[in-house]
């Protein structure tokens, strides 16, 4: 996966709650097998709508995404993160992240950042003021920067350091295969299989 | 100090445990469809690995597949749908394609084989895996990275999440379902309640549903915010697994059932959060608006956003109104639907097509309704039952097995505008076809809907 250590770049506010990830990549999107060219169904059905903040020129080549609480609730897709790192953003900013939209940015090298909910308004609110407001986003100092402001966020030692060697997760565990042999041996006997 | 439900199977399951780092967690079975599985298995492919335990893997059609028989139209769902076959034949995993007997929605398939038992980890590139948790394992939804890594693997690195009791006391009064105490549940704690935990079901009004019925409760454990919602096994658990076609027997099965026993969460073991809900209080529940936290019961009407003190939550609402296209203040009784949906892997078991048919029998329905089996297996018991031709004689559509129109991925959709009384998981804007309105409600309340037209429980026919 993509390494990240720190990002700075301009951020686009999306002010709506419950983003799941049927908005974010709508279903008929899913039917493809290959993992291209998604960023063309990011939102697909909110970027009809002329007035939907993606399509405000104001906010073109916006790599941070802020939205209102719970985003990315709902279906385990993937899709969703590729869809909004082949668009272009490198994290995205809200207050509550649904658990498996959460784990799979992770894998895939976007960051999701949890702020306090009245941060995550204050960035919204500076950003709608001046759409070219320089964010950074620092992994490594575990920050949000904007203007004056720096807000800490949190995220745990080691998908901090997965992401910002952009490590491979098979490759680390298939360092385990020892231990992985060793627990096969002494399941339970009852267990099934599918054969 | 005693150790939860939930605690007692991750440790079961922990391959290795370092300092600073996520426990390696030991996958029992992983379910496969096609829409989350091909990039996997091409990274298989690129890295040149193999699937480490195909024999704990199982594949099953189910997202793209047309509910009327012939082959797919849409040449991008039979690619998708090709490409599983070509995988599995490829890596050697057992697959349940389109017309196969044992075909059938994911999450139907693995308890009615017998593959989902107390105590397992089983996970599968949908959300909606937790329903298996019904049967007292950790069931979880994953990605496709993750479905990758399960597959080269047969573990999974993770941290283990919080855990939270829901305590449901009281009994669900009578045509109050399963369906309604989740529904009731998700209202009350809201989309993100469960993110972080695992959640433990519990209390007598859970020990007195079916394992069908905790299985839909467990099924939109998601839809809190949970990734995994579990059951303590008991004597339903073992009389349903009984017999099953993977399920232990003689004295495997003793064995087993032992073991199943010690699954329960210990008297001194403490939750990192409690919740209470009395079941008796509670009545048919729908959902009024675009998250499944949108429910009220089916006698209250639409709210105002102005009800809501929380900005964020009265902005949701005004939103969810317009997009809904209701009026606050509108008996939700006299909201009229075009379609009604009963199936999915929340409602598309042979319990749920019985109560729709008892409803039905004898009566026409007034609106286009679909009865879609979750499973071929379901269709079958369904038809030996002689529901089919009570659901034919009523006007409704009785269909092949499929996720149909429980997410706009295959012929099944609503159109622009077009509303739905589902008993699927998610109300979300666009989620059955693009523009389409979506009010879930249980199998009872769907029959009911179809009949009149309008949002009805069985008690007002």
């Amino acid at each position: 996966m993509e390494a990240f250590t720190t990002h700075a770049g301009t951020a686009v506010p999306l002010r709506r709650s419950n983003v799941d990830t049927d908005q974010i990549i709508p279903a008929v999107w899913l039917k493809q097998v290959s993992r291209t060219g998604f960023e063309k169904g990011l939102f697909a059905a909110w970027r009809e709508d002329p007035t939907f903040v993606l399509n405000d020129p104001a906010y073109e080549g916006g790599s941070i995404l802020v939205s209102g609480p719970d985003f990315g609730t709902g279906s385990s897709r993937e899709h969703a993160v590729w869809a909004l790192q082949q668009y272009g953003f490198r994290a995205v900013i809200a207050a509550r992240f649904g658990d498996i939209f959460r784990n799979n940015s992770t894998k895939m090298g976007l960051l999701p950042v949890i702020l306090p909910g009245e941060k995550v308004e204050a960035l919204q609110t500076a950003v709608e003021a001046d759409p070219k407001l320089q964010v950074t986003v620092d992994l490594v100092e575990r920050q949000v920067r904007w203007a004056d402001e720096v807000v800490s966020f949190e995220i745990d030692d080691y998908t901090r350091w997965r992401l910002m060697e952009g490590l491979d997760d098979i490759g680390l565990t298939l360092r385990h295969g020892d231990d992985v042999a060793a627990y096969e041996n002494g399941r339970q006997p009852w267990l099934p299989t599918t054969v | 100090m005693g150790r939860t439900l939930a605690e007692k199977v991750w440790e079961q399951h922990v391959v290795r445990r370092a300092e600073g780092e996520p426990d390696l967690l030991y996958i029992d079975l992983h379910l496969i469809h096609e829409v989350t599985s091909p990039q996997a298995f091409d990274g298989l492919r690129l890295a040149g690995r193999k699937v480490r335990r195909p024999d704990l893997t199982i594949a099953t059609e189910d997202h793209n597949v047309p509910t009327v028989l012939g082959p797919i139209a849409d040449p991008v769902s039979k690619t998708q749908v090709e490409t599983l076959r070509k995988n599995a034949a490829e890596f050697g995993i057992r697959l349940h394609p389109m017309g196969d007997a044992g075909q059938g929605v994911v999450h139907i398939i693995g308890p009615q084989f017998g593959l989902t038992q107390p105590g397992m980890t089983i996970v599968c590139g949908d959300s909606h895996t937790s329903t298996h948790g019904a049967f007292g394992g950790i069931a979880f939804g994953i990605g496709t990275s993750e479905v990758e890594h399960v597959l080269a693997t047969q573990t999974l690195p993770a941290y283990r999440p919080k855990t939270m009791a829901i305590e449901v006391s009281g009994e669900l009064p009578v045509g109050v379902t399963a369906k309604d105490l989740i529904l009731a549940i998700i209202a009350k704690i809201g989309t993100g309640g469960g993110q972080g935990y695992i959640v433990e079901y519990r209390g007598e009004a859970v020990r007195k549903l079916s394992m069908e019925g905790r299985m839909t409760v467990c099924n939109m454990s998601i839809e809190a915010g949970a990734r995994a919602g579990m059951i303590a096994p008991d004597e339903t658990t073992f009389a349903y697994l009984k017999g099953r076609t993977h399920a232990p027997e003689g004295q495997a099965w003793d064995q087993a059932v032992t073991y199943w026993k010690s699954l329960r969460t210990d008297d001194d073991a403490v939750f990192d959060k409690v919740v209470e809900i009395d079941a008796s209080t509670l009545t048919p529940f729908v959902t009024w608006g675009t998250n499944p936290g949108q429910g009220l019961p089916l006698g209250a009407s639409v709210p105002s956003p102005e009800s809501f003190d929380d900005p964020v939550a009265r902005s949701a609402a005004e939103r969810a109104l317009e997009y809904m296209g209701l009026a606050a203040g509108t008996p939700l009784r006299e909201i009229e639907v075009d379609t009604v949906f009963v199936g999915s892997c929340t409602n598309g078991r042979i319990e749920d097509l019985r109560s729709a048919a008892e409803i039905l029998r004898g009566r026409q329905v007034t609106t286009r309704t679909l009865i879609v089996p979750g499973s071929m297996m379901v269709k079958k018991q369904a038809e030996e039952e002689g529901l089919h031709e009570v659901f034919k004689a009523a006007g409704a559509e009785w269909r092949e097995a499929g996720c149909s129109m429980c997410l706009g991925m295959n012929p099944d959709t609503l159109k622009p505008g077009e509303r739905s009384a589902s008993t699927s998981n998610r109300n979300f804007e666009g989620r059955q076809g693009k523009g389409g309105r979506t009010h879930l409600v249980s199998p009872q309340v769907a029959a009911a809907t179809a009949v009149t037209g309008r949002l009805t429980a069985p008690a007002d026919l």
